[in-house]
């Protein structure tokens, strides 16, 4: 049972909070709630929120994650933290006293990370809680519609999840209206001046197309479709929107996993350290924290490689080594300044291109791996040549970096309202039996033959999608 | 600067309203069934389930429920963390069949890898499978002999029942009795005229428990019609592994069916080459033997059996032959005469034929002889392959035959 009481935890907090004030964190107000394993299942299963609309997909996470906790393959997380204002965290009932202390010091930096990394300004934490309550509650009522009824729902929901990452990766830029698109696109039309024009040739000029949907490539698939489907009932079209608003809620946290987990291991420790726990409590507080933030071999460990990465920015602004004097120049700040203005202005990919050196790859021995058939086998290890190689592969699959990029292309290809997508390939192949299935999907939503341009080992292709089912043919 | 931090309590009555997912895991559910019903013909062509044991668990591959979306593929390199001593060319893994990018536990929100595969026991399977089959034209015949609770009849009264069964005329005609034979007592001895309310006690006689009565009922068991079923084999030399295995795979469904479906269908084995015997389960479906074929064999030996045990006036009866068709050209007249008569005694008579892919050219095949054979309840099914077993059982038994 459990060794502390609520007035325990709350006399913690106090003094949590004292620290981390005097460290400069800037969080919301925090609220915990302590609850059981099944409680815990639950919330993991609906991404932390307290109310959620109804989907099969979250009773199978829910099943998946209670079989392996049931099995004892996986354990649960002692919290989990939502971005919302104020931060609503969850503290499992059965952790001990020092777990709590660990956990609430955790918390704030999550909670600290969600107020101020740039990613998150977009998801309006303010009105987070409601706005999930708002999507349970209008999917509800179009399932118990018995014009439209469950079925129907989960037909578009299905397929809204199947697309619902083909979105914006980066909320911070502005998404530029129609117009503005046709003014960029007259503006790179015109001849760029040219001071020697008398002797050069005068460049064939080419009408652009302004009558082409979309004027630019458009990422957000399901926006798109939602927005050029005309046979798209109103409900339809506000499912989409939900399943789009979750999506890009949920998407800052995905691009700044690493950063995120790093940096609240990161002040949980400081927080923790200067606390002055009693010897048994410290003692305990070592043992977890190392048990969180071990490494594990064949994987990342987010928790690790933060943390890490935070840690060793500190140092060398701190007590750089005079060989990182030589090689990275003297620190124009301190520790703390540094690594306050990257929690605010960095993401995952940003973060490890700039702050994870040649020297800390070395450390954490970290290797690039590829599939020769069945097995899994290190290509590269983090030496000399290797180094650059591994950084870039790692980089590549963070966050939305494990996301192909598609994008619509054209909503009207061959004058027949064929769906144009692109994949913009980087190397990488898609899976072929998953991306006939999603293909479906757009097929579902788009209600006309939709195509997507790929490179297939090293060929370009069309995998086409119509009524007649799916099929793949190659392009010159 | 601090804030104010609100800490929230566990309540046990929280946590046990909070099971939300309930509906979704539900739905979920249904979708796992639903998928393994459309697989079903796979997982039988699959999985080698003759004569396994009830319980055992079966991995049943799950097509219709994985959540699709764009994902890299195989030719994705990824990054990972070493244990020091990372080497180029050391393997470190097994490559995932799906090419989910291995999810190296990157990628916060995404949802993990999928699992494919869910665990159905052989009895859920049967139960799923079987959902929607039956025996087909059962009909009522003279003697009954399956039972079956039917309504219960009112046999006598008792001192103890359930409330329902409380008979109040009884009960109350218990008290008046046992009224009249204390008043009897009591005149014996008057009562005390002290007491001031002794008429109103008097007056006052409450039941007893002595008093109470209960109709007594019986449940009522009602013989249903009886069925039996024939399973004939060719265990012929010309049968070999495969063909064995295809046959055995079918009557085992159908076994498995009956004894799943129906609580009391008699089944009776029958194996043929150029004689035939009745035997037992065990050695229908696990011994083998050879010799020539004589199909006639077969069915007479079943109607024999019809005729010792199981009259068609009183029993439903079915019969299902399996064979190659490889018949011995002599015997195809005595074959169709016999089929003709067990067509007669029969509700269905159902013929198989096994003939693995490219075999049909080559060996002889009775499904012309039958061609012959026009009773409205003999039907010829061919089995190639594996995955002709489950529609072709199907054709056998589907609900939608009676329809027709």
């Amino acid at each position: 049972m459990a060794n502390y009481e609520i007035s325990d935890l709350a006399e913690w907090d106090k003094r949590i909070q004292e620290k981390a004030a005097a460290f400069g964190l800037d969080w919301y107000p925090q609220e915990f709630e302590i609850c059981d394993h099944t409680g815990m299942l639950g919330y993991m299963a609906y991404s932390g929120m307290p109310s959620h609309y109804p989907h099969w997909s979250y009773g199978k996470a829910y099943e998946k994650l209670k079989t392996l906790y049931d099995y004892g393959v996986n354990g649960l997380p002692y919290e989990m933290v939502i971005n919302s204002n104020p931060a609503i965290a969850y503290l499992m009932r059965d952790n001990t006293l020092l777990l709590q202390i660990l956990t609430i010091a955790h918390v704030y930096g999550h909670n600290d990370f969600f107020k101020n990394n740039f990613t998150y300004k977009s998801t309006r934490a303010d009105l987070t809680i409601e706005r999930f309550k708002a999507h349970a509650l209008r999917v509800r009522r179009y399932c118990e519609d018995p014009s439209i009824g469950i079925d129907k729902v989960e037909r578009i929901l299905d397929a809204g999840h199947a697309l619902a990452f083909q979105c914006r990766r980066n909320l911070a830029i502005k998404k530029l209206g129609r117009e503005e698109q046709v003014t960029r696109l007259i503006e790179a039309a015109r001849p760029r001046t040219d001071p020697f024009s008398r002797i050069h040739a005068r460049p064939e000029f080419r009408e652009p197309d302004t009558h082409k949907t979309p004027i630019e490539p458009d990422e957000d698939v399901l926006l798109f479709i939602r927005d050029h489907n005309p046979f798209l009932a109103e409900w339809e079209r506000d499912l989409l929107t939900i399943v789009d608003e979750e999506t890009k809620y949920f998407l800052p946290m995905m691009e700044t996993k690493i950063m995120n987990e790093g940096w609240a291991s990161y002040w949980h420790k400081r927080i923790v350290e200067s606390l002055d726990l009693d010897q048994g409590l410290h003692l305990e507080f070592i043992v977890r924290h190392n048990q969180v933030l071990r490494p594990i071999p064949g994987q990342i460990n987010p928790y690790h490689l933060g943390f890490k990465i935070w840690e060793d920015l500190h140092r060398r602004h701190e007590n750089p080594t005079p060989e990182e004097i030589n090689k990275y120049g003297a620190p124009a700040k301190s520790g703390d300044e540094k690594i306050f203005e990257a929690r605010e202005v960095e993401r995952d990919s940003s973060f490890l291109r700039r702050y994870l050196t040649e020297e800390l790859m070395r450390e954490m021995d970290m290797f690039q791996y590829e599939s020769r058939g069945d097995e899994l086998v290190v290509d590269k290890v983090s030496d000399e040549e290797g180094w650059k190689s591994v950084k870039e592969t790692l980089i590549k699959n963070v966050g939305a970096g494990s996301i192909p990029v598609i994008k619509v292309e054209d909503a009207d290809f061959g004058h027949n309202r064929t769906l144009y997508l692109k994949h913009h390939h980087d190397g990488r192949d898609l899976q072929l039996e998953y991306a006939e299935k999603t293909i479906a999907f757009v097929h579902r939503l788009w209600g006309r033959e939709t195509v997507l341009e790929t490179t297939l080992q090293g060929k370009r292709s069309l995998l086409c999608f119509n009524d007649r089912g799916f099929s793949v043919r190659a392009l010159k | 600067m601090t804030t104010e931090t609100i800490f929230r309590e566990y309540r046990p009555s929280d946590a046990e309203r909070s099971d939300r997912s309930a509906g979704d895991r539900l739905r979920h559910r249904e979708k796992v069934r639903e998928s393994i019903r459309e697989n079903i013909a796979d997982i039988i062509a699959e999985e080698s389930i003759i004569g396994k044991d009830k319980d055992k668990v079966i991995k049943v591959p799950l097509r219709g429920i994985k959540e699709y979306r764009f994902i890299f593929g195989e030719n994705t390199p990824g990054a990972a963390q070493g244990d020091g001593n990372a080497q180029p060319g050391q393997v470190v893994g097994k490559a995932g069949k799906d090419g989910q990018g291995q999810g190296e536990g990157q990628a916060g929100d995404r949802p993990g890898v999928d699992y494919y595969e869910t665990d159905v026991t052989l009895e859920e399977l049967i139960e799923i499978m079987f959902e929607d089959l039956e025996l087909p034209n059962l009909e009522r015949r003279a003697l009954r002999e399956i039972p079956s609770d039917r309504f219960a009849k009112r046999k006598g009264y008792r001192h103890v029942g359930i409330r329902v069964r409380l008979d109040k005329r009884r009960t109350a005609r218990q008290r008046v009795m046992r009224q009249m034979a204390s008043r009897k007592y009591e005149n014996a001895a008057p009562a005390d005229p002290s007491a001031p309310d002794a008429e109103a006690e008097e007056r006052r006689f409450p039941f007893r428990k002595d008093d109470l009565r209960y109709k007594h009922l019986e449940i009522d068991t009602r013989e249903e019609s009886n069925a039996a079923v024939l399973c004939i084999m060719d265990t012929s030399g010309s049968m070999d592994t495969m063909k064995k295995y295809l046959a055995r795979s079918f009557f085992f469904l159908l076994y498995q069916f009956i004894a799943t479906r129906y609580r009391s269908v008699e089944i009776v084995f029958i194996a043929h080459h150029t004689e035939a015997n009745e035997v037992t389960e065990e050695e229908f479906f696990h011994k083998g033997e050879s010799g020539g074929t004589f199909i006639s064999s077969g069915y007479q030996k079943a109607l024999d059996i019809i005729a010792e045990r199981y009259h068609p006036s009183l029993w439903n009866l079915y019969a299902f032959h399996c064979s190659d068709g490889d018949n011995f050209d002599s015997d195809n007249p005595a074959a169709i005469r016999a089929a003709r008569e067990l067509c007669g005694v029969c509700n269905l008579f159902g013929y198989g034929e096994i003939k693995p892919l490219g075999s049909r050219y080559y060996e002889s095949s009775m499904l012309n002889v039958f061609r012959r054979l026009d009773a409205p309840n003999f039907q010829a099914v061919l089995i190639e392959r594996k995955e002709d077993i489950w529609p072709s059982f199907k054709a056998f038994l589907s609900k939608d035959r009676v329809k027709e």
